[in-house]
């Protein structure tokens, strides 16, 4: 095997710009594609990180039928606290959670006195929501980093539409469950930004404060927004904790809670999938573009060589060693491709990193790209790359093996 | 005991539409440790013999045995591990493997074809290059050496796997007449040391001055059959 090997590299070198050009094209294709895969996943994590840490969650679990009328907000598809309380026992018992942030959500007016809007209220315990939404106050970009009782967090659009200031007094009025109307003064303890650009209408106060707004005496949520203490682990917490919560049935004998990761959640992950999908095509161009390069050189060689095969298969080289012969000529191209390829990948992740490339996204700006270069992808890419260099050169490895000896011979 | 035996050898095949009787029922023997050759004229039907006899073709009808191998039945695969251990081939154009050294051209038949170990591959190579006379031109690699350089290595070569039977194709028609002795002298001197035989297709008379027989053949068919050096008519 070393021997045929050694033929099949010398051949290689025999033809030397043939061999260059197609290893080089190999490369410079691995290259591509495992930037992208860097670059692209580097985006693709940032924004997810942006996402679940500033206002989604890693998951979030709420009363089944609650999402489906989740614009009008309905109040009457809280949970109660017999759910709370069972639903907080769930989450003790996994031990993979690591923070969760229960909330009530409901419509409202806002008013400056003077002019009013529709508001999106959160009432939310301020400790836990951190805790689970670590980047929340960060989206504070006016007043203290902080949501205090008596204090609304009001998003950029309302402040600006109804030119209200940090300190400025304003009043929120909404409808409870009982259809009967309530309102409270609150001081605008701060401005937040929206995470993926204008246009949100979500305030925030103390869920204390929510509950006197909507006349609650027992605690009552709309949603718990739970993280995980590791991301690539959430499917699994995700059905761990949908396996507990699946033993407690309505009336109907249908579950009582609906637990829905990120992905269910945001649109953003559409754009995510995207992501994904672009992937595929890179990698897809790229199995192209070795399965093009390698057949078409191990063609060219095996038709500038067939006299060459006819002799050796005239000497008693069995079929199957000369299909050796040419498949580890295709599989060296694919080889040295992959490796240069890999190397340049590795130096083109380390410079961008040196360079430090930033975008915005949203609101958001000077997010530094931080590609990384995964074992798993490097492993893939190679793995794809030489096994379809290997197919690329099986038809015409098979052409040779195949070939009459006394044909072969007689070939000028 | 032959080495060769045909009976009723026939080989046809279309050219287009055109059906071609390259061989008309041939039936002949060949004694082990011969030197002979199939001589006439192009079209005579002498390298599609030879490549019968040498398990790359088969005849259309008729039966072929090769050292006691019924070889006109043998599967592709089977053919090709025959001529690995029996057969070894020379031809017009050297038909060496370019990447390989003289060395490594040698080696081939026993490294790829028979797996000899390392050690008996070397010493049977380097003492077969030594009696042709290019041991020291072993490191050479084809493009490096003459046409007739070239042939004694075929000549190594073909012998290298000790087969009982060496087929040479027009063996002398790439060389000058001095090399073209030199390299028949060197195949006789093989066959008086190793007992091997050679069967040539040729017409070169340097060839034909040197066989001990001499089998005609003219449209397909045995016209004669003449022993050489001393040798009768038939």
């Amino acid at each position: 095997m070393i021997k045929l090997f050694k033929i099949a590299i010398r051949n290689l070198i025999r033809y030397k710009r043939r061999t260059l050009m197609t290893s080089t094209l190999i490369a410079i294709g691995v290259l591509f594609v495992l930037v992208f895969i860097a670059a692209s996943g580097s985006f693709k994590n940032l924004m997810i990180g942006q996402i679940t840490d500033s206002m989604l969650g890693h998951l979030q679990v709420h009363k089944r039928g609650y999402m489906a009328s989740i614009d009008s907000l309905p109040l009457t598809l809280n949970l109660n606290a017999k759910a709370i309380k069972k639903l907080e026992i769930a989450i003790k018992k996994i031990p993979e959670i690591e923070a969760y942030s229960p909330r009530i959500k409901f419509g409202g007016m806002f008013s400056n006195f003077v002019e009013s809007s529709n508001i999106r209220m959160n009432g939310v315990y301020p400790e836990k929501e951190i805790a689970c939404i670590p980047l929340f106050l960060s989206r504070i970009n006016k007043g203290e980093k902080a949501i205090k009782k008596g204090e609304i967090l009001i998003p950029e659009l309302l402040a600006t539409g109804l030119k209200v200031k940090v300190g400025d007094a304003v009043v929120v009025i909404a409808t409870n469950r009982d259809g009967s109307v309530n309102g409270k003064q609150f001081k605008v303890g701060g401005i937040i930004e929206s995470v993926t650009g204008p246009g949100g209408r979500d305030g925030y106060v103390h869920i204390e404060d929510a509950m006197e707004i909507l006349r609650i005496d027992e605690l009552e949520i709309s949603e718990v927004a739970v993280r995980v203490k590791d991301f690539s682990k959430l499917d699994s917490v995700s059905n761990s904790l949908n396996r507990v919560l699946s033993q407690n049935l309505n009336k109907q004998g249908k579950p009582v809670f609906d637990v829905r990761t990120w992905e269910k959640l945001s649109p953003f992950y559409n754009i995510a999938r995207m992501i994904d999908i672009m992937t595929i095509f890179i990698k897809i161009m790229l199995i192209a573009i070795v399965l093009i390069s390698i057949m078409n050189v191990m063609i060219m060689a095996v038709y500038e060589r067939i006299r060459e095969i006819g002799t050796i298969a005239a000497i008693g080289t069995m079929p199957e060693k000369i299909l050796s012969l040419f498949l580890i000529e295709g599989l060296s191209l694919g080889v040295t491709g992959v490796i240069v390829g890999n190397l340049l990948a590795l130096i083109a992740v380390f410079l961008m990193n040196i360079i430090e490339i930033t975008f915005n996204f949203g609101r958001q700006t000077g997010f530094i790209l931080a590609p990384e270069l995964k074992a798993g992808n490097i492993l893939f890419v190679s793995a794809v790359v030489i096994i379809v260099s290997v197919l690329a050169a099986l038809q015409p490895a098979f052409k040779a093996s195949r070939m009459e000896p006394v044909e072969a011979l007689r070939h000028v | 005991m032959s080495l060769i035996m045909a009976k009723n050898l026939s080989k046809t095949y279309y050219s287009g539409e055109i059906e071609v009787h390259a061989l008309k029922s041939l039936s002949f023997e060949i004694k082990p440790g011969s030197f002979m050759s199939f001589i006439g004229p192009s079209g005579s039907g002498k390298t599609t013999l030879l490549n019968i006899i040498g398990c790359l073709d088969k005849p259309t009808s008729g039966s072929l045995k090769v050292a006691n191998v019924l070889t006109s039945d043998l599967t592709r695969r089977e053919a090709a591990a025959f001529r690995g251990e029996n057969l070894g081939f020379i031809f017009q154009d050297f038909n060496l493997i370019p990447v390989l050294t003289v060395f490594e051209n040698v080696e081939y038949p026993l490294l790829i074809v028979q797996n000899v170990p390392a050690r008996e591959r070397r010493e049977r190579v380097i003492s077969l290059l030594d009696k042709v006379g290019m041991k020291d031109q072993m490191n050479k690699f084809p493009d490096q050496i003459s046409g007739g350089q070239k042939q004694r290595v075929a000549v190594a070569r073909a012998l290298v796997s000790n087969p009982k039977l060496v087929l040479a194709d027009e063996p002398t028609a790439n060389l000058d007449s001095k090399t073209a002795f030199m390299v028949i002298d060197i195949m006789k001197k093989m066959r008086d040391e190793f007992g091997v035989t050679f069967l040539f297709s040729t017409h070169d008379p340097k060839i034909v001055g040197e066989v001990e027989t001499l089998f005609t053949l003219e449209d397909g068919m045995l016209s004669s059959r003449l022993d050489g050096k001393g040798g009768n008519n038939d």
